[in-house]
């Protein structure tokens, strides 16, 4: 579920262009690896969406996001450019600095080919220019050079990928032909670099990766989604997301738990239920979010409490878009049960097309 | 920036450089100057990846942001506010760009705000723009951004090194100093005219102050008995002039300012090459300009009244009151005249300032200031040599010219002043215009020219059109010619390559050699090439350079140097035998065509217009019809010199007759003397005749010579420096002849006039009043 508003701009404008013919997301379909950690250039949108908590060698916490995004843009034709735009690539790296309240962002957009920026199929490898994304040896080797700070991460995998909904076919709405293949793994162990303003530190840290690919991820009657992935303290994972019509209400919901011992429980719509307990509003924008949250998975009931109130991203100048996504942390009945990640959109103004 | 031959270098280029660690950015750009149908103009087209341009030019994505995905379609095209307003086209509108001969369909997807680009132009997707124009894998510029604490001077040479021939490595700096440097010639050489017109100015206010302490010379003296200081005098004299000098800028400025905007709306060709219009010239009123020039006016007037001031302020009131006597001046003046006429010649030995004929113009002031000292040496000369003749009113003449000296000399000096630099600048500008004559008709030898819109990229004709162009009934022969721009280095402005068809030995016939080609020394290529090439880059007759052709460097012989007047950046001339071998490229986009006997240029103009099946941007004339249009863009061009000049006869007229008036006046008494003694009237007037046509001719003779010497220092060193092209002399007499004729006719006529004002009094009043 995992992608920032701009990014979904673009892709509902895929979406809503023409009805391009992408490949469809079938159930049944077995995910097969590690040919399925690479791209999937048929489908029309596919992301690999990183997300954790770090603590530098000083002790300070960060929360750390890095997306790499792939969408098919509506250009068919016989054009024999290799400048031709078939496919844009586009990642969007964000810092969640608890110490100074602040988040530290950076984007980039590129058209794939000339060897410049790619999604390669086989095993997950992503680049724009000197951003990359490599899976190397049960190793994820994550490279940002932004303009004002750094990320050189060593990401281990440490369980095997979570398949969400049935067995990789997530299911986003009424439609069986909603929907996307979609894995998780959580449970990631992370080393390595952070620089900020050149000042370069240690970290160390877990993470969350989620790959999903989809040629129609939407029915059209969303308006903004909520999101979550923790990494349970005890080894298990979860993953829960709820769609809303135009009303606020849900429009679907789905999720997966998988528990210490690795069985697995897939949630269908009914299972799952978001209850909003604490708005906060950004001074800087105006828009009110809903950061604190009760949620319902099955028989168990997490309540999630953000890292910092503000991590809202603000990319108006360059993008126009603004949502909250941040760390989180996750408690059972009083008892801080997990962390992660929470991603709240369409707060402001509904997604819609620029 | 990397800046490529416009026939483009491989992508590859710029894959190597996004990947250099050195580099932050880079942004690969395919510009071309694009061929409209029925457009005179090329049209010029960016193909951006606006994703990395944006990262260059923030503006360019908040433009664009929303319009990206359809940027994307390959016929979508977004156009610069300036391009829609020229083109007259709006968003949502078709256009037709014209690529190899076949014509092409674009979708007018937006229009950018004017504050994003100031020029007319279009931007496209660059892969649009590689399969639109025919140009897969191909670009002709990257932008580069520098990573921070990389020393750009030394990555530039490590960059130049790697990079493939023809593909060189431009700071913005020297980007914008090209543009600039093109129209630089041409404004300096108005501003240098400018500020001799303003030294003219100078003198004329120096004698016209002269003469009117002259003539106010009792009341100075009447001042001074009174007790007046000398200093206080001085200083009134020379609030007089400054208050003038003030008057005059501000009026003059406003004035300027009035005509220039005038000048502008009716003007459009500068020497046909359009300079201005390439850099989008517009009236702008510069504040700062507009103060230094009043600052200038006002000084030059100060410093014109300031002698004459001083002069009158140190004589005794005894030695005012008197006549005036010939002075010691002559002494002086001749060794600075010899001084400053040495300094002249000397200056015009010593070569161009940064491409501008600085010393040149020093000279011609020079040798304007050591001649107008000789002048009261000469006249003297002249005037103890004229015989006696025994006629009341020749002899009375000359002796009142003898002993009045320094009050003709002034009044001849402003007039010789004048009349030599209009002298001067007409037979520069006919030297030009004869020389541009016999170059057009060199190279104007067939019937009929056409080309595709000049300087353009994408329209050409490919070898099957050719074909058929040459087989359209009524065309006795055709040459095609290829042009291509070049660029030679990092540093100047692209040159032209024409390759066109000729037979090596009959180069002399088709080319106007300034000299004998020589004979093909080596199995090279052989090129000629303009004069500018010779003065830019220092190429020499004879000798082997590499001339960048589709990506390699063909070493050339250098057989020959022409004259060329419409491409002051340069241009080669090659064997289009030789070019094809060098790039494989057998199209045209030029030609010319020799009609069979008897056969209408009109007939066969319109036989080859269908020719193509696209509406066609091609540009037919006939040879007769492009030497008229040159000829009237060239007169068009000098149509300011032809200004310039006759205002410096009205003013040289306007001097002339108040100098003359004014001293008539003067010599009011010795008028009453002269009738005392029993002269008539008529003889009288006949006298100050006389001293008119006299000291008119002298003037006029000398200010010939004087304007002859000044216009070898204008065609062979300052038009030279400036715009690296040679003009043979040629001298307009029977225009010299009229202008002379027009100078001592009104001479004369200005010496009756105001001698019938001054002869008006009778004898006695006239011998009274001068107590």
């Amino acid at each position: 579920m995992r992608i920032n508003q701009w990014l979904m701009m673009l892709c509902i404008s895929v979406f809503v262009c023409r009805a391009t013919a992408g490949s469809d997301v079938l159930e049944g379909r077995a995910l097969t690896f590690p040919s399925d950690y690479g791209s999937h250039a048929d489908f029309r949108t596919e992301w690999w969406y990183l997300t954790g908590w770090l603590k530098t060698d000083g002790g300070e916490s960060l929360g750390f996001q890095l997306t790499f995004f792939r969408t098919q843009t509506t250009v068919t034709g016989d054009n024999s450019s290799s400048f031709t735009p078939r496919q844009l690539l586009i990642a969007h790296c964000a810092l969640s600095d608890m110490h100074r309240g602040r988040l530290w962002q950076d984007q980039r957009i590129r058209r794939a080919g000339l060897g410049l920026a790619e999604a390669m199929p086989g095993d997950t490898h992503v680049w724009i220019d000197d951003w990359s994304l490599e899976h190397k040896s049960a190793t994820y080797i994550a490279k940002i050079l932004a303009e004002d700070f750094a990320l050189n991460l060593s990401i281990r995998t440490t369980q095997q990928p979570m398949l969400n909904g049935k067995a990789g076919y997530s299911q986003k709405g009424p439609s069986p032909l909603s929907a996307s293949y979609y894995y998780s793994i959580p449970h990631l162990q992370v080393t390595g670099n952070i620089a900020r303003n050149g000042k370069s530190d240690t970290v160390r840290g877990e993470a969350w990766l989620d790959h999903e690919w989809s040629s129609q991820y939407l029915d059209g009657s969303a308006i903004g989604w909520e999101w979550v992935g923790i990494n349970l303290n005890d080894g298990g994972a979860l993953m829960a997301f709820r769609i809303r019509n135009p009303q606020g209400e849900s429009h679907w919901t789905g999720g997966t738990l998988r528990n210490a011992n690795g069985t697995i429980q897939v949630f269908h719509p009914q299972d799952v239920k978001f209850q909003a307990k604490r708005t906060w509003i950004s001074a800087r924008t105006g828009i009110q979010y809903p950061v604190q949250w009760r949620l319902r998975a099955g028989a168990r009931e997490f309540d999630l409490t953000p890292l910092l109130d503000d991590q809202e991203n603000d990319t108006r100048l360059s993008t126009g878009a603004v949502y909250w996504e941040g760390a989180v942390s996750a408690s059972e009945a009083g008892k801080n049960t997990g962390r992660g990640y929470l991603e709240l959109t369409g707060y402001g103004e509904p997604l819609r097309l620029r | 920036m990397v800046r490529g031959p416009r026939e483009a270098f491989p992508e590859s280029v710029f894959v190597k450089l996004a990947h250099d660690p050195a580099v932050s950015l880079a942004s690969p750009i395919l510009e071309l100057e694009v061929a409209l149908p029925g457009v005179r103009d090329a049209f010029k087209v960016l193909g951006v990846d606006v994703f990395r341009a944006s990262a260059m030019q923030p503006q360019l994505m908040g433009d664009i942001g929303p319009h990206i995905l359809q940027l994307f379609v390959t016929d979508s095209i977004i156009l610069s506010n300036q391009a829609a307003a020229q083109l007259h086209l709006r968003r949502g509108d078709e256009m037709q760009v014209i690529v190899g001969s076949k014509a092409k369909k674009l979708h007018v997807l937006d229009i950018l705000s004017p504050d994003t680009y100031s020029q007319p132009l279009g931007i496209m997707d660059i892969a649009s723009a590689q399969w639109i124009f025919e140009s897969i894998g191909n670009l002709n510029r990257v932008d580069l951004r520098i990573k921070n604490g990389v020393d750009v001077e030394s990555f530039k040479k490590i960059l130049a090194a790697q990079l493939p021939t023809g593909v060189l490595v431009i700071t913005p700096q020297v980007e914008r100093d090209r543009a600039v440097n093109v129209t630089r010639a041409y404004r300096v050489n108005l501003n240098m005219l400018a500020m001799i017109a303003l030294l003219t100015g100078a003198f004329l206010v120096f004698s016209t102050q002269s003469l009117s302490v002259l003539r106010r010379r009792h009341s100075l003296a009447l001042l001074r008995a009174l007790g007046v200081t000398r200093l206080a005098l001085q200083g009134a004299l020379l609030g007089e002039g400054v208050a003038l000098g003030v008057a005059g800028s501000l009026l003059g400025v406003l004035l300027g300012t009035f005509l220039a905007a005038i000048i502008l709306r009716l003007l459009v060709g500068d020497l046909g090459n359009n300079q201005l219009q390439v850099i989008g010239a517009s009236l702008r009123a510069a504040p700062i300009a507009m103060v230094v020039f009043l600052i200038i006016g006002t000084v030059v007037t100060s410093a014109g009244a300031w002698l004459p001031a001083r002069s009158a302020a140190r004589q005794s009131s005894s030695a005012l009151k008197g006549t005036l006597q010939s002075s010691s001046l002559v002494g002086i003046s001749r060794y600075l005249s010899i001084l400053l006429l040495g300094l002249g010649v000397v200056l015009t030995r010593l070569p161009a300032v940064g491409g501008i004929p600085l010393f040149g113009y020093l000279a011609v002031a020079a040798l304007l200031f050591g001649s107008i000292l000789l002048v009261p040496i000469l006249w003297i000369k002249v005037l103890n040599k004229m015989p006696r003749t025994h006629r009341v009113v020749l002899d009375t003449a000359v002796a009142q010219m003898r002993d009045n000296v320094k009050l003709s000399t002034l009044s001849l000096s402003s007039i010789i002043v004048s009349f030599s630099l209009m002298v001067a600048m007409a037979i520069m500008v006919y030297s030009f215009r004869v020389s541009f004559d016999h170059w057009l008709s060199k190279l104007l030898p067939a019937d009929i020219q056409m080309r595709e819109p000049l300087g353009n990229d994408t329209a050409f004709w490919s070898e099957q059109d050719q074909t058929r162009l040459a087989a359209v009934a009524g065309i006795s022969r055709i040459e095609f010619r290829r042009t291509r721009l070049i660029a030679l280095d990092a540093v100047h402005s692209a040159v032209t390559l024409i390759a066109r068809d000729f037979n090596v030995a009959n180069i002399a016939d088709v080319l106007p050699l300034v000299q004998p080609s020589l004979p093909l020394a080596s199995n090279l290529p052989p090129i000629w090439i303009s004069e500018a090439l010779h003065d830019i880059y220092g190429y020499k007759v004879g000798s082997e350079v590499a001339v960048p052709l589709a990506g390699h460097l063909h070493r050339c012989f250098i057989a020959g140097i022409w004259r060329d007047y419409a491409r002051p950046a340069g241009a080669i001339v090659i064997s289009r035998q030789a070019y094809l071998t060098a790039t494989g490229d057998h199209g045209a986009n030029e030609g010319s065509i020799w009609l069979s006997k008897g056969q209408p240029a009109a007939r066969v103009t319109a036989m080859v217009r269908t020719q193509f099946a696209r509406q066609d941007s091609i540009e037919i004339m006939t040879s007769g019809a492009v030497k008229e249009r040159s000829m009237k863009l060239f007169d068009h061009a000098f149509v300011i010199t032809y200004a310039l000049e006759a205002v410096a006869v009205l003013i040289g007229l306007a001097g002339l007759s108040f100098a003359t008036s004014s001293t008539a006046l003067a010599r009011r008494a010795e008028f009453g003397m002269l009738k005392y003694i029993g002269l008539r009237r008529k003889q009288v007037i006949g006298i100050l005749a006389t001293e008119g046509i006299l000291s008119s001719v002298f003037g006029a003779l000398f200010g010939l010579t004087l304007g002859a010497v000044l216009s070898l220092v204008l065609v062979f060193v300052i038009n030279r420096q400036s715009f690296n092209w040679s003009i043979d002399l040629a001298v307009p007499i029977w225009q010299l002849a009229i202008l002379s004729l027009v100078l001592v006719m009104a001479a004369t006529l200005t010496a009756i006039i105001s001698g019938r004002a001054a002869t008006a009094l009778d004898a006695v009043r006239a011998v009274r009043e001068d107590w």
